[in-house]
């Protein structure tokens, strides 16, 4: 087993253009762990997914990933390292039918225990539409194609950003019930979420960020509703 | 019958028109790109084939082996080191280099090789006819050039609707940032992209070396007729364009047939009134 | 609250004082320059007003077209037909050459805005080029070979040759200067500031009210109005016409082109530095004839990719000048107290 955590985001700095999003961030995500980030609009969470995934620049050593200095590279290479990133909005392909997204999502060939089988077998409901445009799809069977897609790459840690937005409860459910199955295969999850209660239940250890730094953090079962809004709101 | 004959030559022709688009038409689709120099490099691919056939005693079907891949990796150094420096949101810079790129090739091409007319010799198949039907005759020539066009396009839309590298270059026109999160270089399909229009370009430019004279300055005439081509059928339909060269031969050929010339104003004429009346294309794909 | 916009900074005060005395000195050339000067100076006019107006297209109302040549070669032969079908002075066809031109423009436009980007830039062409086979055809005006002002015409403009000369450089000297005033104007109008709008953000220009096809067609109409006299005007003082260089792609575009980028686009001193840039090169270059050519086009890529605002736009960078008095600062009250801060770089 290997020594030290997967990540270790180390005194993150992340900007858009002038504006800075992220101030001296500082998170950790261990192998098979499941690790949600929460917080309110604008708190920085997409910022951070984004950064990790090498779509922000990064400062060399503010982003280690197992025992690797990943900061600053491009996406493409953070990709290939074993870091999937399921974008906010689900980004999936419109020119791409279902089962091509989950094909390009396998693009890089890592080796692994994912593959178009087995994604099926996680969502079914995917299957019978794997031909249609990824558009045709309802919100929530877009989400799973955006999740079959990040976990075609066989990851060894799938960041997720923002799932539930826009889906009914329902549905939400629906999805974060796969995510044990996930876990179970040997993939890291980090799960940004405006839903608490879901993000709390399906995971360890949250994080909580407010205008860009950590305000709380800890085991989830042990925080409080009055720590968390404290924390979220900034009170 | 003379008219049928007309139409025939005017079918056959488009296919050369076809192929003219075709590179033109996926750069666009891959990367929003214009190149103004297409026409220019279909015209330099015509004298590398001249200078293999001469300089290897090669006939020019044989010189497409080494003239396609020389190309491919032309456009990938062209596309690599320089033409993405000018992709984003301005169109100014991609526009002014692929121009100023044409300048320097017609150029290029006059200093080396002079103005003269050139053509390849492809010898007895060059003026062999076979007849279709009664008073109907068809060059064999024109009819192969015709046939490799159709492979030309089907061989594309096979690329790009079932090879991986398809989905790379459908998804990278999609979205650059989430085509990286699939460990995507841009750079590198973007380059492949331009490998693979060059490749069809180095065809293109071998047909129009045997099919007639050429000099340095006809390639902004071949552009002109790509585009023509791409805008008559459709933009982001191959098919279509594909069409598109056919309406654009026939207009040329029923003009010069009138009147020796009017060819060009009767493709341009043409392609006005589509652009007048259905700006869209004949068959233009719909974009979800 | 009195709020008042400023347009003049002490670097375009000192601008123009220079540019004032520069035009009397050009001005009076007619009396210290020999008649090889004077055509040198009447090209470089020409070029200065075909650069300022593509660049007006291109650099502020952001329609890139290659196809400027259609208006050239149009006004020359307008000019041509005027004289020899018509009988009409030149000189006066000059400014009928150039309403002409804008009538036309106007199908045109309807026809080439249905494409947009690079294609529109190519439609362009494709129009120039129907232009110069229509030429072609025009057996009256000499089809494809072209034709002379037949020597009365000629001599009819004015008495002696000096003093035809003269005249039809200090048309050239007005016309260049005409166009300079007539941009500068349009910019510090309302359809400048709508301009520069539609050049940062069409869909927030569209919101703010801006009609956004309409500024668009104006500046094409304007443009190519001005286009077509200064190319019946070359034409004029070439004393014959073909479709070939009427329409030439290679001297009414591409060098254009090379001018405004080599002096920077979207700034109006861009194609006057430019120009002189261009003439420069072409008196030391011009004997190597197609490596002339290559050398321009691999000068303006490297241009393009490495110093993208050309010359006049390092230096604005730089010193943050300007010669025309075209930057708005805004002052409120009475007290001269700039509200906005440095002038909004490119352009």
């Amino acid at each position: 087993m290997s020594e030290g955590p997967l990540l270790v985001v180390r005194d993150l700095d992340a900007f858009y253009g002038d504006f800075q999003a992220l101030f001296g961030l500082s998170i950790e995500v261990a192998a098979g762990e499941a690790v949600a980030v929460i917080g309110a609009n604008g708190a920085g969470k997409s910022t951070l997914l984004k950064t990790i995934a090498g779509l922000l620049r990064a400062r060399r050593d503010a982003i280690v990933f197992a025992g690797d200095n990943i900061g600053g590279r491009p996406a493409y290479a953070i990709a290939a390292h074993g870091i999937a990133l399921v974008p906010e909005g689900r980004g999936l392909f419109p020119s791409l039918s279902v089962e091509e997204n989950l094909l390009i999502g396998g693009q890089l060939r890592r080796p692994g225990p994912w593959s178009l089988q087995r994604i099926y077998e996680l969502f079914p409901a995917l299957a019978e539409r794997r031909n249609l445009p990824s558009t045709a799809l309802s919100g929530g069977q877009q989400q799973m194609v955006a999740i079959g897609r990040g976990l075609m790459a066989n990851p060894k840690l799938l960041l997720c950003d923002e799932i539930s937005l826009g889906l009914a409860p329902i549905i939400v459910r629906d999805i974060y019930a796969r995510l044990p199955a996930i876990l179970a295969e040997g993939v890291s999850l980090v799960l940004v979420e405006q839903d608490i209660v879901q993000a709390l239940k399906a995971t360890q250890r949250v994080y909580c960020l407010q205008e860009g730094r950590v305000a709380l953090a800890g085991a989830a079962k042990d925080l409080t509703r009055e720590a968390i809004a404290a924390a979220y709101f900034g009170v | 019958m003379d008219w049928v004959n007309v139409i025939l030559q005017g079918v056959l022709v488009g296919g050369l028109y076809a192929m003219f688009a075709a590179g033109l038409s996926l750069i666009f689709g891959v990367m929003r790109l214009v190149n103004i120099a297409h026409g220019d490099l279909i015209v330099l691919a015509a004298y590398l084939a001249l200078v293999t056939t001469e300089t290897l005693g090669i006939g020019p079907l044989a010189s497409l082996l080494i003239v396609v891949p020389l190309m491919a990796a032309i456009g990938y150094a062209l596309q690599r080191l320089v033409l993405n420096r000018t992709l984003g949101e301005d169109l100014l810079p991609p526009l002014l280099v692929t121009f100023g790129l044409s300048v320097i090739i017609q150029n290029g091409l006059l200093a080396v090789f002079t103005a003269d007319s050139r053509k390849l010799q492809a010898g007895d198949f060059e003026v062999s006819t076979i007849r279709l039907f009664e008073g109907v005759y068809v060059g064999l020539l024109p009819l192969l050039q015709f046939v490799v066009a159709i492979a030309v396009i089907a061989a594309l839309q096979f690329i790009f609707y079932r090879t991986a590298l398809g989905r790379a270059f459908r998804a990278t026109a999609d979205s650059q940032a989430v085509a990286q999160l699939m460990g995507l270089d841009n750079r590198h399909v973007f380059a492949l992209a331009m490998a693979l229009s060059l490749a069809v370009v180095a065809i293109a430019g071998v047909f129009l070396a045997v099919r007639a004279n050429f000099d340095p300055a006809i390639g902004p005439a071949r552009l002109i007729f790509g585009f023509e081509a791409v805008i008559i059928g459709g933009l982001g339909n191959l098919w279509g364009t594909f069409a598109g060269g056919i309406v654009l031969g026939v207009a040329q050929a029923i003009g010069a047939h009138i009147d020796p010339g009017w060819q060009l104003l009767a493709g341009h004429i043409a392609f006005l009134i589509i652009l007048a009346v259905r700006p869209e294309g004949l068959f233009p794909k719909v974009r979800t | 609250m009195k709020v008042r916009v400023a347009f003049a900074s002490r670097s375009s005060q000192i601008g123009m004082a220079l540019f004032a005395i520069a035009l009397v000195a050009l001005a009076a050339a007619p009396f210290w320059g020999g008649r090889d000067d004077l055509q040198l100076l009447s090209e470089i006019y020409a070029y200065v007003a075909l650069a300022s107006l593509w660049n007006l297209l291109a650099g502020y109302a952001g329609l890139v077209s290659i196809g400027q040549q259609a208006y050239v070669g149009l006004g020359a032969y307008l000019l041509f037909a005027f004289a020899i079908i018509a009988r009409i002075s030149p000189l006066l066809a000059i400014p009928l050459a150039g309403i002409i031109a804008a009538v036309v423009a106007v199908p045109v436009a309807g026809l080439v805005f249905r494409l947009r980007g690079h294609y529109f830039a190519i439609g362009t062409w494709i129009v120039a080029e129907v232009f110069r086979l229509l030429a072609s055809q025009l057996s009256i005006l000499g089809g494809g070979s072209g034709i002379s002002l037949p020597a009365p015409l000629v001599i009819a403009i004015a008495p002696g040759r000096e003093m035809r000369d003269f005249l039809e450089y200090w048309i050239a000297l007005a016309l260049v200067v005409a166009i300079l005033a007539l941009i500068v104007l349009l910019l510090r109008s309302r359809y400048g500031l709508a301009l520069k709008a539609i050049r940062d953000s069409e869909l927030a220009a569209t919101c703010n009210g801006i009609d956004v096809l309409r500024t668009k067609v104006l500046v094409y109409i304007v443009t190519a109005c001005a286009t077509a006299m200064v190319g019946a005007l070359i034409f004029l003082q070439r004393l014959r016409v073909s479709p070939d260089a009427a329409f030439s792609v290679n001297d009414w575009t591409a060098f254009v082109i090379f001018i405004t980028v080599i002096g920077g686009i979207g700034r109006i001193e861009g194609p006057i530095i430019g120009t002189i840039a261009f003439f420069a090169l072409r008196q030391t270059l011009a004997d190597l004839g197609t490596i002339y050519l290559l050398m321009l086009g691999l000068v303006a890529i490297l241009v393009m990719l490495l110093a993208p605002k050309g010359i006049w736009g390092l230096i604005v960078e730089r010193f943050g000048w300007q010669v025309f008095p075209l930057e708005r600062t805004v002052f409120v009250d009475d007290r001269s107290r700039a509200l906005a801060g440095k002038p909004a770089h490119g352009r």
